[in-house]
């Protein structure tokens, strides 16, 4: 079953494939970006506690979602890249790392610029926000012990290890919200009940979502291209598919 | 739509500074992100072009063999 998979353990042909999908990715993320933010921001109608400062969720939702899922597909690479040393899943960590950083400075600022009217204080040492900051610094400290080493077969394995201790934090920013009494609120939208949130409003939410996922989907893709020609860039196939690039660039050119 | 007129959107009631702050920071590091991924690329492919045209240099170098 999983044979077919095999072929892409290769860098050459993952590369191939991260390059087929890629335009893809860019134009399905540019699309829902685009009507998320357009229908968020106009029709959505404005929420009867809050008024229109609710409209902040449309970004800092999706961007904390999807900060917390970019740190579990890392954390699922690492643990593949440790076990059974596959060099790509490495790649994969430290392609992902910097697009959850900058998802949970999202989430962290537009929860500072909506907590400021909605609470009084841009910041308060709640669970919730203070487990979402140690996010930030965890994701920080896996690019920076990436960068530390010069060789990177052990930066890529000292990474992952980073990344697999800190899982620990992932169930603890999900349940902040029910384990201690925060003054976050608790979660909107759940698999199992209903939401509870007016459908008119949910709908614009549940397609930033699906951007910010492609988005994220996007970004790993470029970044992952971009590590396997730094990692692999003594192999001929790299020389040789950069000389064929060269030269199709010269060709339009003329 | 959400809004009467182009004033009311600007405003968003009272919380536009808020809402238009988050906004433009978010979409400004998304944006920031995909400059700093497109200029690594950038890095890298000009960092292989030096290699290959080191290469090059030193397959078309001429044999010292007669000078020593």
């Amino acid at each position: 079953m999983w044979k077919c998979l095999h072929p892409y353990a290769k860098p050459e042909k993952s590369y191939q494939l991260a390059g087929k999908l890629l335009p893809w990715f860019i134009i399905f993320s540019a699309i829902t970006f685009i009507v998320g933010t357009v229908w968020g921001l106009l029709f959505a109608p404005a929420d009867y506690q809050q008024g229109d400062s609710f409209r902040i969720i449309y970004i800092h939702v999706p961007a904390a979602m999807m900060a917390m899922a970019a740190y579990s597909s890392m954390a699922m690479a690492a643990f593949v890249a440790l076990v059974w040393q596959i060099r790509l899943a490495e790649i994969t960590v430290i392609a992902t790392a910097p697009v959850g950083a900058v998802f949970t400075f999202i989430a962290l600022f537009t929860g500072a610029a909506w907590g400021k009217p909605m609470w009084g204080a841009w910041w308060v040492w709640d669970a919730r926000l203070t487990s979402e900051l140690i996010l930030l610094f965890i994701y920080l400290g896996i690019i920076a012990l990436y960068n530390a080493f010069s060789d990177k077969v052990l930066a890529g394995r000292a990474a992952s290890i980073l990344t697999l201790v800190g899982v620990i934090n992932l169930p603890i920013i999900h349940y902040s919200v029910v384990w201690w009494n925060t003054l976050h609120q608790g979660a909107t939208i759940s698999k199992f009940e209903k939401p509870s949130m007016a459908i008119e409003m949910l709908w614009p939410l549940i397609i930033m979502i699906i951007a910010f996922a492609a988005f994220l989907g996007t970004l790993m893709l470029m970044r992952f291209r971009n590590e396997i020609l730094a990692r692999e860039s003594h192999r001929p196939w790299v020389l040789r598919l950069i000389e064929t690039d060269d030269a199709q660039r010269l060709q339009k050119d003329k | 739509m959400a809004f009467n007129s182009i004033a009311d959107f600007f405003s968003m009631g009272g919380y536009g500074f808020y809402v238009w702050l988050s906004y433009c920071v978010s979409f400004l590091s998304l944006i920031i992100l995909i400059i700093n991924t497109i200029n690594r690329k950038n890095k890298i492919i000009k960092m292989l072009n030096k290699r290959i045209a080191r290469q090059q240099r030193i397959k078309n170098a001429p044999s010292r063999e007669g000078i020593l």
